[in-house]
Formats: structure tokens, C-alpha cells, sequence
């Protein structure tokens, strides 16, 4: 696979075609992961692979992951917001690949915040 | 930083924050030459000559958060101690290109590290910006483009996590092609 061949790529298309066809769509939530150079050297890449890995293990496609730059509490690093539709942003800090695996499938998928991690509301 | 790759994601961000739409990554590495060289160019806002002047004091920064701005500093901090140089070109509404280079085999050079870990970040965070990741080992290269796989994808969104899987595999099995070894 060291070429990207259309049909590796198409696969992927209709497959991603079929899976929305059967959702009602709308997001579910959008994750910022803190990208600043703070948030680089304390972890923050391991903090997105972990997120990354763990969407793709659920098979969900409603959660936006997107990044930003430093919110200037640089020692609080690696930081993520978890926003849910509907619901006031959380941010936690001090993240590793364990916690963010942890406010994956107990926030994001089943609602409770994780407030032993959690930094502040809104 | 530990990794060269956390490098170039922190310099990359900056770009997108700087409203990029085109960011070109290029690494060569010339094992006969013993160098490594690593190039960042894009076509975000640029920076004036007062403040390019500025940049490599880790006492000035542009963000209002926080007094120091560590990223530019600590890239060219390591291309001194590989007795590597370290460049920065930017003009106002045009761009700005990083150039790096290292001593391949020094001891104090960082690893290259998880470059497709960097850049499917870099893409998952930034869907709307175009990268062209070019790396070459001595003769032989790989290139990606998202612009050829966002062709192929057609209407399913690049930070999709199918899209980013295959990203994935496809740098590392490249970069195993090509036999890059920083």
C-alpha cells in the first residue's frame, strides 16, 4: 500500500457512504485538543492518537475532532474541551492517552463529565 | 521536544493559525552528505521585518495569553547543537518558510519520531488546509498530497476516521519504502 490507490480510497468512500445513509446525522460533540507548543512537548499528539483510536474503535462518526493553539495555562498541558451539542464546554487538563481514553467512553459517549480530570465549565 | 516530528507539528500549527491554506513539509535526508534538511513553507499572513527580527527571543511572542513564544527558539536551538543552520524568510501577506538542517549523525540530533502521527493531527485538526509532506532518503522519495486524496475521497471529509487510518498506514508504509531512517 505505498501508493494511494483509488481503490483503497474508494472502498473507504462507499463504505463512509453506506454508514451515513443509515444515521439520522447532526453531532453528537466536538473535541478541541490543545495544540500550543506547550501542549506539543507536554503530550498533547499522544493525548489526539489516543481520541483517534478511540473513535475508531466505537465507530463513531459523530464527534469533531479539531485542535487550537495555547490557552495560556501552559502548565496545566496537555488540555482538551469536550463540547456536547447542547451542553456547556468542559476543559479538562493534564490529560495522558489513559484519561483521554476515560472522558471518551464516560463523557463523550455516556454524558458524565469526569470531573476528577476536569478544570472548568463553560 | 523529543522528536523532530513534535517540531514540526508545533511550527505547522502556527501556520494554520496564521490562516495558511497550503503548507509544504519537505525532509531530506542525505545520508552521504550526513545532513538532514527540513523545509516548512506556507502562505499564511506572514510576519512584518520588525517582528521576524523578534522571533527567535523566546521572550517575544505574539499570542496575548502568555510572555513567551518557545516553539521557533527551541527548532533553532537544536539546529545549532548538530551544527545544522537555521532559516526564516516571511513576508507580510505572502508567507513564511522555515529551513532546518542538521547533522544526521550527530549525537544530539532528535529523532525523526512519529512524523505520521504529525500529520494526521495536522489533518484531523486542519481539514481545509492543503499539506504536501515530501520526504527523500539520499535518491528515493514519498510524497503525499491531501490534495490527491481529497480528489479520490470526493464528498467524505478528509478528518474522517477511516480517511485518517489509511493516512496513516500509507505515510508509515511509505516512509519503510523509501528507507528513511532519521
Amino acid at each position: 500500500m505505498a501508493k494511494l490507490t483509488i481503490a483503497d480510497l474508494k472502498k473507504i468512500k462507499d463504505k463512509v457512504h453506506s454508514e451515513t445513509s443509515l444515521r439520522e446525522g447532526g453531532q453528537r460533540a466536538k473535541v478541541t485538543v490543545h495544540m500550543g507548543t506547550c501542549g506539543v512537548a507536554a503530550g498533547a499528539r499522544t493525548v489526539m492518537d489516543s481520541l483517534m483510536s478511540e473513535i475508531a474503535e466505537a465507530g463513531v462518526a459523530d464527534v469533531i475532532v479539531t485542535t487550537s493553539g495555547c490557552a495560556g495555562m501552559c502548565s496545566k498541558e496537555p488540555m482538551v474541551t469536550v463540547e456536547m451539542i447542547g451542553k456547556e464546554p468542559i476543559v479538562y487538563g493534564q490529560m495522558d492517552a489513559n484519561k483521554m481514553r476515560q472522558v471518551f467512553k464516560r463523557h463523550i459517549l455516556q454524558g458524565e463529565v469526569q470531573s476528577m480530570f476536569a478544570m472548568a465549565r463553560g | 521536544m523529543l522528536e523532530l516530528s513534535l517540531h514540526i507539528l508545533d511550527i505547522v500549527e502556527n501556520s494554520t493559525r496564521a490562516g495558511a491554506t497550503n503548507t509544504e513539509i519537505t525532509l531530506v535526508e542525505d545520508t552521504y552528505k550526513d545532513t538532514l534538511f527540513l523545509e516548512i513553507k506556507d502562505n499564511g499572513s506572514g510576519m512584518s521585518e520588525d517582528v521576524l527580527k523578534k522571533v527567535l527571543d523566546p521572550f517575544y511572542t505574539t499570542k496575548t495569553v502568555r510572555n513567551v513564544g518557545l516553539g521557533l527558539p527551541m527548532l533553532a536551538q537544536a539546529t545549532e547543537r548538530t551544527e545544522g543552520h537555521f532559516i526564516i524568510e516571511s513576508k507580510g501577506g505572502e508567507g513564511t518558510r522555515v529551513a532546518a538542517s542538521f547533522k544526521l549523525s550527530h549525537i544530539d540530533r532528535q529523532p525523526l519520531g512519529d512524523i505520521a502521527s504529525t500529520l494526521v493531527t495536522l489533518i484531523a485538526g486542519n481539514p481545509d488546509v492543503d499539506f504536501i509532506y515530501r520526504h527523500q532518503h539520499n535518491n528515493r522519495e514519498y510524497v503525499l498530497d491531501t490534495n490527491d486524496v481529497k480528489k479520490e475521497i470526493d464528498d467524505v471529509p478528509i478528518n474522517h476516521v477511516e480517511v485518517l487510518h489509511f493516512i496513516r498506514e500509507h505515510v508509515q508504509e511509505g516512509l519503510k519504502e523509501i528507507g528513511a531512517e532519521a
